[in-house]
């Protein structure tokens, strides 16, 4: 087999994880046995068993329904959050490395002042004193990891317009709109798509561990990160299961978002030194 | 001479940071819902106050004055170690943040030290061994940590080490080194991984060089090769991003200390975000971003032994 097919092979298994996860959150109102927010207080902290696949947590909900509906709030959250500080950051390093000059600086200045600051720290706080809304949490997330984007952009925008061809293009009269929109864009799609990529595994961790400090995703609404801070915490020592069945999907996401985005890197032979290993 | 140059830029680069931090902690307080002079006046037990009682009790705190002159009066007083006093026990916050301060500071320490080690010591056992199964075992590995919730992984290790095996305890701080080590284990488990592939990746482009051929040609072991060359010269890329963790480590910690009830910086926020305690949490993004500053200048410094280009020519940036 030649590595160009095993390659092949790995990226459809990963995809397949990874659709087959997108999947269930997608269709979890349909794939659910069980309401996840019935509460049944007669049965609850059930091991697994016939009734409950999954068994039951402190309120008697089944654990099973919970899991499936659990990614949908964090996925969402995430996606949105990483797609905005994207298209922020591809705005803001364009008009960076494409201006130059004095708006390079000053941009330049603001990121190195976002970098300096510990992410998880404002997160935390910026959440915790707007209170846990998903504007709050978008807002955190996005303002946090804008840099990372804008930052790659300008270094791939600051090669390509050193270029002889877009001295060309210049030459031939094309307007800077049409330069950054069919000769730059076109150039950094590649590595954008991969620090996407490897972003949305981080944003999902860092969702998860703010609705594990009750600051994320708020109850009863079910999400991974909560199950396990929520009930699993308190009972995990005489109910494991609890902590099982969330932690392994949040590492499966995780786990095959990252593969993915290392199998992409291959693939697609990035030699920039700002994507290789993040 | 170069070496003052460039601790002197590094400096001077601190400036804007710290500046960013405190009017990040700064513009938290003026963004917090709820109007700041109900709440003081409430707090001093004016529950239906006056339009008078409120222009006073404005005027107290400073509220009528412009946004940057109030900015002005808190970094000041933030200077002279004043952060006010917390809304709930009417604390001192800046005297209740230090004595939490040097807890944290050793969960996160004891956390990047182990990044370090096992982050890069795994990075250059891949890079030895690179394309045999050791690589491939390890390179899974380094990809899963980095995949899994340190707070997931603070609960998984708690039930096997302390609960199954009794090897170590379950919260605290009071027996030592053993009760440092699932705390910073958990902590640090996503920065190894991520550490460990950068440390491999970087190795294995130092070993496409040209000096490697040399220094292979002319007969060097294995090893020399590895950790005298490749090793040394991808130190500098690994530094900065060791020193960048830092923050998330700080961060991080905010869970892990909840987790192993730890008495440190972040179960002292927690507890303020539930009482919406505004000034606490102002002056924990306040410290904390100081000591991320501060830290990552104590690793830049490193550069200087490392780099000999910063100790002859003063460095590019």
């Amino acid at each position: 087999m030649t590595l160009r097919n095993r390659q092949n092979l790995k990226l459809a298994a990963v995809s397949a994880v990874l659709l087959a996860l997108i999947g269930m959150t997608v269709l979890a109102p349909w794939l659910a046995p069980c309401d996840p927010l019935a509460i049944d207080m007669s049965n609850c902290l059930a091991p697994p068993g016939r009734a409950h696949l999954l068994g039951t947590d402190a309120l008697g909900r089944d654990v099973l329904s919970r899991v499936i509906h659990g990614g949908r709030a964090s996925l969402l959250l995430a996606a949105a959050a990483t797609s905005l500080s994207m298209c922020a950051g591809l705005v803001i390093g364009i008009a960076a490395g494409y201006c130059g000059g004095i708006v390079d600086a000053a941009i330049t200045g603001v990121s190195n002042i976002f970098q300096g600051l510990p992410g998880m720290v404002v997160m935390i706080a910026l959440v915790g004193v707007l209170g846990s809304n998903t504007r709050s949490i978008i807002l955190a997330l996005v303002l946090t990891s804008w840099v990372g984007f804008s930052r790659l952009v300008r270094g791939e925008v600051l090669k390509i317009k050193a270029e002889p061809y877009i001295e060309g293009m210049r030459g031939l009269g094309a307007g800077h709109l049409r330069i950054i929109l069919r000769h730059v864009m076109p150039n950094i799609r590649t590595n954008l798509i991969i620090l996407f990529t490897t972003r949305v595994g981080r944003v999902i961790l860092s969702v998860a561990g703010l609705s594990y400090l009750s600051l994320g995703i708020q109850p009863p609404t079910p999400d991974w990160g909560e199950m396990i801070s929520g009930t699993a915490r308190r009972y995990f020592r005489s109910a494991p299961h609890l902590l099982w069945a969330p932690g392994i999907c949040i590492i499966l996401l995780t786990l095959s978002i990252h593969v993915l985005g290392d199998l992409l890197r291959d693939r697609l032979d990035v030699k920039q030194d700002a994507v290789k290993e993040l | 001479m170069a070496i003052l140059t460039y601790t002197g830029r590094r400096l001077l680069m601190l400036i804007p940071v710290l500046l960013g931090i405190s009017l990040a902690a700064f513009l938290l307080g003026r963004i917090a819902p709820g109007d700041p002079v109900d709440e003081a006046l409430f707090r001093i037990g004016v529950e239906f106050p006056t339009e008078e009682d409120r222009a006073e009790m404005r005027a107290q705190l400073g509220l009528d004055r412009p946004l940057p002159a109030q900015y002005l009066d808190w970094v000041g007083r933030a200077l002279r170690g004043d952060l006010g006093r917390s809304y709930v026990g009417n604390r001192d916050i800046a005297r209740e943040l230090m004595t939490r301060l040097p807890i944290t500071l050793e969960v996160s320490l004891a956390a990047l030290a182990a990044a370090v080690v096992f982050g890069v010591g795994g990075g250059v056992l891949m890079a030895a061994f690179h394309g045999t199964w050791v690589d491939t075992v390890l390179k899974a590995l380094s990809t899963l940590l980095l995949s899994v919730p340190g707070f997931w992984l603070a609960l998984f290790l708690i039930t096997v080490f302390a609960e199954q095996l009794h090897l170590l305890p379950t919260s605290g701080l009071d027996r030592g080194l053993a009760s440092l080590v699932l705390p910073a284990v958990a902590l640090s488990a996503a920065n190894v991984g991520s550490t460990s592939r950068f440390t491999r990746g970087n190795i294995l482009a130092q070993l496409g060089e040209q000096y490697i051929v040399a220094a292979n040609a002319k007969g060097l072991s294995q090893k020399a090769v590895m950790l005298g060359h490749a090793f040394r010269n991808s130190l500098v890329p690994i530094i900065t991003l060791i020193g960048n963790y830092f923050g998330g480590i700080l961060g991080g910690s905010t869970i892990i200390e909840n987790i192993f009830a730890i008495p440190g910086l972040g179960s002292y926020v927690l507890s303020a975000i539930q009482n919406r305690d505004y000034p606490v949490i102002q002056g924990y993004v306040l410290v904390t971003g100081a000591t991320f500053v501060l830290i990552t200048l104590a690793i830049d410094l490193l550069y200087l032994a490392v780099n000999p280009k910063i100790r002859i020519q003063g460095g590019e940036s």
